[in-house]
């Protein structure tokens, strides 16, 4: 199948991927079953840290502090065969423990805090001014790497492998530098969703405050990349200059851009792959000058990863000439741009109410972990080496191995 | 605020705390501590209710944000205006705080004051020195604050910067001065990425904290109006049923009929046609004080104002009123203590005294809600009168029975400016969908009679 036409192309490339990672993850879905999730709940999943986290210090010890926060903030459990239960919520850590043990549910999202309990929602509702709603919540984004699939040439859908995951590491400090340097927050916990993205929680008190309004502008703030199948330039940048944080992350997006994205996904290799990169270039005579040197070159005898390099430094030359117009010349910043902006998924961070996946979940379809990433660290982070129920499983009980 | 019922013809209110302060512009965060005569309560929020309607006027019609800053600053000072300048100020917050009432009982209402209570404090702002406005954000401890000369130096390029790339010129242009405010303060221009921000704050430049200074007012407002609204229902809603509620009904339907302080054909009216428009063309509040007059050759101070502002509303100029007052009282008393007694009053109803104010006739709102005493004549007779005594009155303007009963009907329904309306139908045979006013009533008959006329007269001269 797809995979395995893979696996013949890695052997033959032993370039940048490590090889052996693809035999671990086909386990994945063997590790996968309840009895191992239930073995999970029961001796590793960390309720007291997540407990303390959730309760930002209203932990009932001292005066002064809010015992029911816990007790209204919501949860959703999925449960086996897809049953999905919302408004649950815990009074205390036994209660959380207890539920979530006994009910092992395959996924365990963390939605909003809410006015009242959520189980007593209905209750409290009635009359204009007493309305079950959220009164905090983190501020969470959900880097997807499906939304990158019209620049990625090494993968697509579900599936990612380390050619493409430098993407969400650019996503990673990208974001992560915005939301310290910019909106000055400071707890920021970057989590890997378990497949094919990450998400970010930003727990400051001022985050966690903030109106569906406020969350909107600042998913705009970060949204470069709009438009769809339909629009050709997806990446349009106006105006004499950018604005400093995009001049800022124009550095991060070159440097990744060269170094991984351009070579990994083999941009300008083939025709197929460099026509798209060339209608970003609002100029016929470059287009036509690129085109004519890169259909000769087919049959030079270059090495594979460059090529794409090679006529990168031509294209980037053609470019930065002084003989084009300023807006020909701003295209290079749209082609790295569209290559390696972050894409935000603008849903999941504009209500409170969104409900997002617990760190420290097993993702059902792969069985991972969804470990914490390191911002700045986020380099060395490698999905294809993410714990599976199944490994974690197997250091519980080393006899019990696969 | 609170209402304390002292008569009922004032109405006085409390406040719950400081002042307004230097700045000319208001918050409008506490009622005023004052005692508001009644008339007062009605038209200062009247003449405010004219300055909102003409922002939305203006706003509709797509003006420049220039001229529409003009028409309506100039609209403000000549509705606004009041003989003391520290009366200015009273003025404005007490017609303010009416408005407030009148408009918080719905949705609609609400939006609508409150988004033009917001572009009326947006272009009032926007005028005030670059002194006072800093002096108002202080005083009402809004977090904004200007940046110093070194953080300024610290990050004018990237502020350039910003501009460039916001298509808001080339770099600074001199602009010096900032403000540091939150950045949830200025949420559009995150959005559009038209701002510098660093640690959670933005860096806007002056002009655009008026922006914020408005949106702030704005979301003030609009939990004062919800607070107003739970307020006024739980606690007076009740109690002022007869008095304020009436006033504050109408306010809130936006009629602004003209004022007929001047009377709309321009002509004047002689004393010698008096008598034939009385008959014909009156209002039954007004025949019957006319024709009270007539018979006990006097009218009390209620009925005295009533009838004699209709009149001046009607084009009675005042050498005339004055004549016609002499006149009618003349029977009872020499013409010397008619001068010493009673000319000074219709004077300064015309405004020539005193105040100098240019009293505007009573409108049926204000009519309704008076309370005549024994001896009085004035007030409305679908609400003053018995139901004998009505129907008497509507047989003396030789109406038909079944004329008669609609507004019999009407009275008992308590519906005093619809029975008005359908005595008027009786007396002209033609549609009225409603009486607000004594002078409207007046213009609309004058009008209906003189077309008759002019159909009479091409009849005549076709046959």
């Amino acid at each position: 199948m797809g995979a395995d036409t893979e696996d013949h192309m890695e052997v033959e490339d032993h370039k940048e991927v490590k090889v052996e990672a693809v035999p671990e993850s086909r386990l994945v879905y063997d590790g996968f079953s309840p009895d191992y999730l239930r073995i999970y709940y029961g001796r590793l999943f960390p309720y007291a840290e997540m407990y303390k986290w959730l309760s930002y210090g209203h932990d009932g010890k001292h005066p002064g502090c809010d015992a029911s926060i816990m007790g209204r903030r919501e949860f959703s459990f999925t449960l086996e065969h897809d049953i999905y239960i919302r408004y649950l919520s815990f009074h205390d850590v036994s209660e959380m423990e207890a539920t979530i043990k006994s009910k092992c549910p395959h996924k365990i999202d963390i939605g909003a805090l809410y006015n009242v309990e959520p189980a007593k929602r209905t209750a409290y509702a009635g009359g204009s001014d007493r309305v079950f709603a959220p009164v905090e919540r983190e501020l969470v984004f959900d880097i997807d790497m499906t939304d990158y699939d019209d620049i990625r040439t090494c993968c697509s859908g579900a599936d990612i492998c380390l050619k493409c995951w430098p993407l969400m590491n650019i996503a990673i400090k990208i974001l992560d530098t915005v939301l310290r340097e910019d909106f000055g927050f400071e707890h920021l916990l970057w989590v890997y969703s378990g497949r094919r993205g990450v998400h970010c929680w930003v727990c400051d008190a001022r985050a966690r405050r903030l109106s569906n309004e406020a969350r909107s502008a600042i998913t705009r703030y970060l949204t470069l990349y709009k438009g769809n199948e339909n629009t050709t330039k997806k990446v349009s940048l106006t105006g004499p200059a950018l604005h400093p944080a995009l001049s800022r992350a124009y550095e991060i997006c070159r440097t990744y851009f060269e170094e991984h994205i351009l070579p990994n996904q083999e941009l300008l290799n083939s025709e197929g792959h460099f026509e798209k990169v060339l209608e970003l270039v609002p100029d016929e005579s470059v287009r036509a000058q690129m085109r004519d040197r890169w259909q000769d070159n087919r049959r030079a005898s270059v090495a594979k990863d460059g090529i794409s390099a090679s006529r990168w430094k031509q294209l980037k030359q053609a470019l930065e000439s002084k003989k084009v117009t300023p807006s020909v010349r701003r295209s290079l910043e749209e082609i790295i741009f569209s290559y390696t902006y972050p894409r935000i998924d603008i849903e999941v961070s504009k209500h409170m109410n969104h409900l997002l996946k617990a760190p420290f979940c097993i993702h059902p379809k792969t069985g991972r972990v969804c470990v914490p990433i390191d911002p700045q660290d986020c380099d060395n982070f490698d999905p294809t080496n993410v714990p599976t129920l199944a490994q974690v499983h197997s250091y519980l009980s080393p006899q019990n191995t696969m | 605020m609170e209402f304390r019922s002292k008569s009922s013809s004032v109405v006085a209110v409390k406040a719950y705390g400081g002042g307004a302060g230097k700045s000319k512009v208001s918050m409008y965060l506490v009622a005023p501590e004052a005692d508001v005569a009644i008339e007062d309560f009605e038209q200062y929020a009247l003449d405010r209710l004219h300055v909102l309607i003409a922002i939305e006027e203006n706003r509709s019609r797509g003006k420049r944000a220039e001229d529409v800053e003009a028409a309506v600053m100039d609209l403000w000072r000549k509705h606004m205006r009041t003989v003391q300048s520290d009366d200015l100020l009273q003025k404005d917050v007490i017609s303010h705080f009416v408005l407030r009432l009148v408009h918080c009982r719905t949705e609609e209402l609400r939006r609508w004051f409150l988004e033009m209570e917001t572009a009326l404090f947006r272009i009032r702002f926007r005028m005030e020195s670059p002194e006072l406005q800093k002096a108002f954000i202080e005083e009402h401890k809004l977090p904004y604050k200007i940046i110093s000369a070194a953080e300024f130096d610290g990050m004018k390029e990237k502020l350039a910067q910003v501009m460039r790339a916001s298509g808001q010129g080339a770099g600074l242009v001199g602009e010096t001065a900032f403000y540091k405010v939150p950045f949830e303060e200025v949420l559009d221009l995150v959005a559009t990425r038209k701002v510098y921000i660093h640690q959670g704050h933005a860096y806007v430049p002056r002009e655009q904290l008026v922006t914020i200074v408005a949106n702030h007012f704005r979301s003030m407002l609009s939990q004062a109006l919800v607070l107003t609204n739970r307020n006024w229902t739980a606690m007076f809603a009740a109690q002022e049923e007869d008095r304020l509620t009436p006033i504050l009904e109408a306010l809130s339907k936006r009629y602004l009929a003209p004022d007929y302080s001047k009377s709309a054909s321009g002509s004047a009216v002689t004393l010698q046609e008096l008598d034939g428009l009385a008959m014909r063309s009156f209002p039954l509040c007004m025949r019957h004080l006319y024709l009270k007059l007539q018979e006990d050759r006097h009218l009390r101070h209620g009925g005295r104002q009533q009838l004699g502002l209709f009149l001046k509303g009607i084009g009675l100029k005042l050498d005339d009123a004055l004549a016609f007052w002499r006149g009618a009282f003349a029977p009872r008393m020499p013409a010397e203590k008619f001068d010493k007694e009673y000319a000074y009053n219709v004077r300064h109803n015309y405004g020539k005294e005193g105040k100098r104010t240019d009293y505007t006739p009573y409108s049926c709102m204000y009519i309704i809600m008076s309370s005549p005493g024994v001896g009085d004549h004035h007030g409305c007779p679908y609400r003053h009168f018995s139901p004998e005594n009505l129907h008497a009155a509507l047989s003396g303007m030789r109406l038909s029975p079944k004329s008669i009963d609609e507004v019999m009907e009407k009275t008992r329904g308590r519906h005093y400016q619809l029975a008005c309306a359908a005595t008027f139908e009786g007396a002209h045979s033609c549609q009225c969908d409603g009486i607000n006013h004594p002078n409207q009533y007046f213009e609309q008959s004058r009008k209906f009679l003189k077309e008759q006329a002019e159909k009479a007269t091409e009849m005549e001269t076709d046959s």
